[in-house]
C-alpha cells in the first residue's frame, strides 16, 4: 500500500515537471506551428544557469528567476532573428531549432563540463512531511503545487484575458484572426518568450529532483513531445492530463520494470496514435 | 535520366572503383567505406524526405536496430553470418512496417515528432536494457564475414564489399524513384488531395515508401555492424538521425546525387574537425542553421542551378535563344 502511494506521489511530482516543460512547448506549437526542438535544450540551459546563480551565492528563488529570464531572452532573440525570417516554412523552422538545440547542448557541455551536478534545494523546503505512516519529501510536494498554480494561471491567461482570447483565436484559425485585426506578429514573440521562460524556470525547478547533467535535453525533449502528442496539440488541459499519465507510468515503471521503464513511457502515445491520432483533447491532427 | 546525369553516373562509378588505388592509405580507404555506408543511409532517408515529403528525425533507428540485431545474433545467439544478416534485414524491415503504421497517422510536423519519439524508444531500450544490449558499453566482439573466402578485415576488400552494396542501393533507389510507383510517391508529396481524387491510396503509397526506406536503412545498419564490429546506443541516438538528415538536406533533398554529396561532406567534415577540436556537435548545429538560412535547396540543386544559369548566360551572349529558355526552365523547376 505504502509503495503505491509513495510511487504515486513521485509520479505526480515528475508529471508536474513534465507539465511545466510541455505547457511551453504546446503553447508555442499550438499558436505558431513551430515544433521547437530546442525546448529540451532550453530546459537544460535554464537548469545550468540556475546552478551557476546558486554557485555565485544567490538563493534558489532568484536562481529560478534568472534561469527563466535568460532563456526567455534567448527565445525572444531566436524568434526575432531567425524563426521570423522563415515564417511559413515549418520544416525549415524545425530544422533551425534542431541546429540551435545542438549548439546550446554542446555549449553547456563546454561551459559546465560533463559531470552531473545536483542543484541544491532551498533550505525551507528540505526535509520531509509525514502523514500517518507516509514519509514524503517537501520539495516534491512543492513542485506539484507550483504546477497546479501554473496550470491555473495559464488557464486564467488563456481563457479569461483579452490576450488569451487573441491567442486562442490565433490557434483556431490564424488567417481569420488576422482578418479580425488581431496582430499575430505581436503575439508570436510574446508566446515564444513565455514558452521559453517556462522551459528555463522549469529546468531550475527540476534541478533538485533530476540534478543537472549533459544529456538532460535529449532526455526531456522526447517526453515533452510524447506529452503533447498524447494530450493533443495546443491544448493546455491535454498537456496537463498527458503529463500526469506519463509521470505515473514513469514512476511505477521505474519501480516495477526498471529495464523497460523508458520504453513503456511511449506506449500511451502508440495507443493514442492508433485509436485517436488527434490526441486526447486535440481537435486537429498534429 | 538525361544524358548528362548518365555521364555523371559513369564518372561516379569509375571514380569510386579507383578510390583505393588513388589514395592508398588505409585510414582514408576506411573513411571512404564510412562515406559509402552513410551514403546508403542518407539515400534511404532521402526517399522519405525528398521524394515522399516526409521529414523523419528517427532514421538512425534502422541503422542501429539492424546493427544490434546482426551483432547480437552472430556473437551471442550463435547464428551464422549470412542467416544473422538476413534475419536482421527482415526484422528491421518489419520494424519499419510498424513504425510506418504509427508515424503515418500524422503528417508534416506531427510525423517528424512521432519519428523522433519512436527513435528515442529504441535508444532507450539499447541504453537501459543492459542485460540484452550491454547498455552504454554496447555489443562488440563481432568478426567481419568471409564471403567467398575473401577476408573483409582488409580495408580495400571491405571498401569494395561496401561499394557493391552502395551501387545496388543506388540502382534500387533510382529505379524505384523513376518507376510509376515512385511517381505516385512524389504525387502524394505534392498533391495528396488530387492523388486521392485520382483513386490512389495515399496512405499506402507513403507506407510502402517508408518500408522501402527502412529496408535500405537496414542494409546500411548491417554494413555499419561489419565495419565497426561494435555497436552502442550512439548508433541510435538523435545526433545520428540529425546527421543523416543533414546529409540529405545539405546535399539536396529529392535528388539522386544530393545525399551522396551530403554524406561525403558530413563524414569528412566530422572526421577532420574531430581531429582538431572537440566541438563537432556545435559545428553540426551551426551548419544546420546556415544551410537552412542560406542554401535551403542543398548543394547539388544549388550548384546545378548556378551552372545552368551561367551556361545559359554564356549561350545567350553567343546569340542563342534556347540558352535563356533552359535557364528560366531551371528556375521554374525549382520554384514549382
Amino acid at each position: 500500500m505504502n509503495f503505491w502511494v509513495i510511487q504515486g506521489l513521485n509520479g505526480l511530482a515528475f508529471g508536474s515537471l513534465l507539465f511545466i516543460l510541455a505547457a511551453g512547448f504546446s503553447l508555442i506549437f499550438g499558436l505558431m506551428r513551430v515544433a521547437n526542438l530546442a525546448h529540451g535544450a532550453f530546459f537544460m540551459l535554464g537548469a545550468y544557469v540556475g546552478l551557476s546563480a546558486i554557485d555565485n551565492g544567490m538563493n534558489f528563488w532568484v536562481a529560478i528567476l534568472i534561469g527563466g529570464l535568460t532563456v526567455c531572452v534567448l527565445g525572444g532573440v531566436m524568434e526575432g532573428l531567425i524563426l521570423r525570417r522563415l515564417a511559413g516554412q515549418p520544416l525549415a523552422q524545425v530544422l533551425v531549432t534542431l541546429g540551435i538545440a545542438f549548439i546550446i547542448a554542446d555549449g553547456c557541455l563546454w561551459l559546465w563540463s560533463g559531470d552531473p551536478r545536483p542543484l541544491p534545494m532551498p533550505s525551507e523546503l528540505q526535509g520531509v512531511l509525514r502523514f500517518g505512516g507516509l514519509i514524503f519529501p517537501k520539495y516534491r510536494l512543492f513542485v506539484v503545487v507550483v504546477a497546479v498554480c501554473l496550470a491555473g494561471a495559464l488557464w486564467l491567461l488563456l481563457e479569461r484575458s483579452r490576450v488569451g482570447a487573441m491567442i486562442r483565436a490565433g490557434v483556431d484559425d490564424m488567417e481569420m484572426a488576422r482578418v479580425m485585426g488581431i496582430r499575430t506578429s505581436l503575439l508570436f514573440p510574446l508566446v515564444f518568450c513565455l514558452g521559453s521562460a517556462l522551459a528555463g524556470a522549469g529546468g531550475v525547478l527540476a534541478g533538485p529532483i533530476l540534478s543537472v547533467y549533459p544529456s538532460m535535453d535529449t532526455d526531456m525533449l522526447p517526453m515533452a513531445l510524447v506529452v503533447v502528442i498524447l494530450g493533443g496539440v495546443g491544448s493546455l488541459g491535454g498537456a496537463f492530463v498527458g503529463a500526469l499519465v506519463i509521470g505515473f507510468i514513469y514512476s511505477y515503471g521505474q519501480a516495477l520494470v526498471p529495464d523497460l521503464a523508458y520504453v513503456i513511457l511511449f506506449l500511451p502515445m502508440v495507443l493514442v496514435l492508433t485509436i485517436r491520432p488527434t490526441g486526447l483533447f486535440g481537435r486537429r491532427l498534429v | 535520366m538525361t544524358a548528362r546525369s548518365g555521364v555523371w553516373l559513369v564518372v561516379m562509378v569509375v571514380a569510386l572503383v579507383l578510390v583505393p588505388v588513388l589514395i592508398g592509405s588505409p585510414f582514408y580507404v576506411n573513411l571512404a567505406s564510412q562515406v559509402l555506408i552513410y551514403a546508403i543511409l542518407a539515400m534511404s532517408l532521402n526517399l522519405l524526405v525528398g521524394f515522399g515529403g516526409l521529414t523523419s528525425l528517427g532514421h538512425a533507428a534502422y541503422l542501429g536496430f539492424a546493427a544490434y540485431v546482426t551483432i547480437y545474433l552472430t556473437t551471442l545467439a550463435g547464428f551464422g553470418q549470412f542467416s544473422g544478416a538476413l534475419i536482421a534485414l527482415v526484422a528491421t524491415t518489419g520494424l519499419a512496417m510498424l513504425f510506418g503504421f504509427l508515424a503515418l497517422r500524422a503528417s508534416g510536423l506531427g510525423f517528424l515528432m512521432i519519428t523522433l519519439a519512436l527513435g528515442q524508444i529504441l535508444w532507450g531500450l539499447a541504453f537501459r536494457w543492459v542485460s540484452l544490449t550491454g547498455g552504454d558499453n554496447g555489443l562488440g566482439g563481432m568478426q567481419r564475414p568471409h564471403p567467398f573466402g575473401i577476408d573483409l578485415g582488409d580495408p580495400n576488400a571491405f571498401y569494395y564489399f561496401a561499394l557493391c552494396f552502395f551501387l545496388v542501393a543506388f540502382a534500387g533507389i533510382a529505379l524505384f524513384v523513376r518507376s510509376p510507383f515512385g511517381h505516385s510517391l512524389r504525387g502524394s508529396r505534392d498533391q495528396p488531395r488530387r492523388m486521392r481524387a485520382l483513386g490512389y491510396n495515399v496512405w499506402f503509397v507513403q507506407w510502402c515508401g517508408f518500408v522501402y526506406a527502412g529496408f535500405w536503412g537496414a542494409i546500411a545498419g548491417i554494413l555499419y555492424a561489419y565495419y565497426n564490429q561494435f555497436v552502442s546506443p550512439h548508433a541510435l541516438n538523435l545526433m545520428t538521425s540529425a546527421e543523416t538528415l543533414l546529409m540529405v538536406i545539405a546535399g539536396g533533398a529529392g535528388t539522386l546525387f544530393g545525399p551522396i554529396v551530403g554524406a561525403v561532406l558530413v563524414v569528412v567534415l566530422k572526421n577532420v574537425v574531430s581531429a582538431y577540436i572537440a566541438r563537432w556537435v556545435m559545428l553540426l548545429g551551426a551548419v544546420f542553421v546556415m544551410i537552412v538560412l542560406f542554401m535551403p535547396e542543398g548543394l547539388v540543386p544549388g550548384t546545378t542551378r548556378w551552372t545552368k544559369l551561367a551556361l545559359g548566360r554564356r549561350r545567350r551572349a553567343a546569340g542563342g535563344g534556347p540558352g535563356e529558355a533552359t535557364g528560366t526552365a531551371a528556375v521554374q523547376e525549382r520554384s514549382s
